[in-house]
């Protein structure tokens, strides 16, 4: 089921969309690692978030490693927050994930940077606030379809 | 954190190591990666097999959208195949027409640069290659395409559209491969302006619709609507091939460069295949001095004799740097950007002086 999960989120971040779209997309892969780790009946670990990081940066081509590293760090915090995160409310938690999720993409950012390629476009930061504001759906939709499953 | 709360979300038994630990450990080892990623040469391998695995992934995001592709192919009406039908056909006629000169024109060619002793550098074997419907990175203009190393494709390859340059090969895997498109803005093509002559520089912007030239002097010769072809120095690139058209040129007084803008000719965005290309890249070594200059200057009096074929051959064959010198400066060959002279500029005019005999005949 997990492993479902994880694969469409992966392909959701490859799917094709109208160029327009393109710039907003969440970070669906960060998204349902967060929930995994927050959320989920048994937060899931590290290594799974690190190697489904490297699994996305063979999908898009990019330095291996990169989003490994950010998403692994992300877990760790997410698995240490997982007590706390229970008693917030969505809004809450929105705003722990937007900080989350802006660290992730610092992260890959300054990779970008120092591997010679940065690309400092402020558009990039706008899947972030997307993705916070997309995780009051997301998070209830998988909390539903985890407990039915 | 206390050790309870560590315990809370890891087995009784069987307890690995610590969190932190891992971390740490997964971090040192994603840093490893990436340094050997970066120099390209160690993860070739490991690439190779992650692209094989990213594989089904790919597919199965391409896989609808190719299926719609063909069911609404399948399902276009009478009329319209019909207009398509009439269309290439028509098309057809018309391409043939220009092909019955191009062969001729092709063999004089070739007795021109054997003439010369230069290389033909033409493109000799393709292979259409389909682009994957997936999106990579947002922040660079790369695509997935369907053909990989069984195929022979090879590092450095260059693709090509319908209409001009697509870009050239950057990765590839098992079955698939990576091409960088040349509106990437870490790609730079070496061009040359074909009205001109002017060898220079086109380099990615990072949008689908627009490349640069950035090294082009404020006095020189460009103007909107030129034809930029590829210069083949660097022999990623067949020369000769359209690249783009210029669309805008900033003449600002202060500064000592041009800031020239392009538009690719080729469908970047759009494309749905691309030609992946093989041809002798050997650079044509440079003619021993003066045996250029009448080569393309021979291309200018040419029409007034009235022999198109048989008198570029004369000075190219005799090598003499007998009256052409004159004729010299009326070529472009003072407003040379880079330094290097290998066979671009003769090569166009070359390619140029079938569009003069015509007149003529």
């Amino acid at each position: 089921m997990m492993i479902l999960l994880l694969a469409l989120s992966l392909a959701a971040t490859v799917v094709p969309l109208p160029t327009f779209i393109e710039p907003l997309r969440p970070n669906f892969l960060a998204l349902t690692v967060l929930w995994l780790c927050l959320l989920s009946v048994r937060g899931t670990g590290l290594t799974l978030a690190w190697s489904m990081g490297l699994v996305l940066d063979a999908l898009h081509g990019l330095l291996l490693g990169q989003n490994a590293l950010a998403l692994a760090l992300i877990a760790y915090i997410a698995l240490k927050m997982r007590l706390r995160i229970r008693a917030f409310t969505t809004l809450q938690q929105s705003a722990v994930v937007f900080g989350l999720l802006a660290l992730n993409e610092f992260v890959v950012f300054w990779i970008d940077g120092l591997s010679g390629h940065p690309v400092t476009v402020w558009t990039r930061w706008l899947p972030v606030l997307v993705g916070a504001a997309f995780w009051p759906l997301l998070s209830g939709f998988l909390s539903r379809f985890a407990a039915r499953a | 954190m206390s050790p309870i709360q560590d315990h809370d979300y890891r087995p009784l038994l069987l307890a690995g190591p610590s969190l932190g630990l891992r971390l740490v450990v997964l971090c040192a080892v994603s840093i490893a990666l990436m340094v050997a990623d970066h120099r390209q040469q160690y993860t070739t391998v490991v690439r190779g097999w992650l692209s094989l695995a990213a594989y089904p992934f790919h597919w199965a995001v391409d896989a609808p959208f190719s299926a719609w592709e063909s069911i609404s192919g399948s399902l276009a009406t009478r009329s319209s195949l019909e207009a398509d039908n009439a269309r290439l056909a028509a098309e057809n006629r018309h391409l043939k027409l220009r092909l019955m000169r191009f062969e001729s024109l092709e063999q004089e060619n070739r007795r021109l640069r054997e003439a010369r002793r230069g290389s033909a550098r033409v493109a000799e074997k393709s292979l259409v290659a389909e682009i994957l419907k997936v999106d990579l990175d947002p922040y660079r203009q790369r695509v997935l395409v369907n053909r990989g190393a069984r195929d022979g494709v090879f590092i450095g390859q260059a693709a090509l559209d319908a209409n001009g340059i697509f870009g050239q090969v950057t990765r590839v895997g098992p079955i698939t491969a990576e091409i960088i498109m040349i509106s990437d803005p870490e790609h730079a093509i070496p061009v040359q302006v074909n009205r001109t002559g002017v060898r220079t520089i086109a380099v990615g912007t990072g949008q689908p619709g627009k490349l640069v030239l950035p090294y082009l002097p404020r006095n020189e010769d460009v103007v909107v609507g030129d034809l930029v072809v590829s210069s083949g120095l660097g022999g990623v690139y067949p020369p000769g091939y359209p690249v783009a058209r210029v669309t805008d040129v900033n003449r600002d007084a202060a500064e000592p460069l041009l800031s020239v803008g392009v538009a690719p000719l080729a469908d970047l965005d759009r494309d749905p295949e691309v030609l992946l290309v093989w041809f002798d890249s050997r650079i044509a070594e440079p003619m021993p001095e003066p045996g250029a200059a009448p080569a393309t200057a021979g291309a200018g009096p040419a029409p007034a004799v009235g022999q198109p074929t048989a008198t570029p051959t004369g000075p190219g064959t005799s090598g003499t740097p007998g009256t052409p010198p004159a004729q010299g400066p009326t070529v472009p060959q003072d407003t040379v950007t880079t330094a290097d002279p290998a066979a671009a500029p003769p090569a166009s005019p070359a390619a140029e002086a079938p569009a003069s005999p015509p007149p003529a005949t």
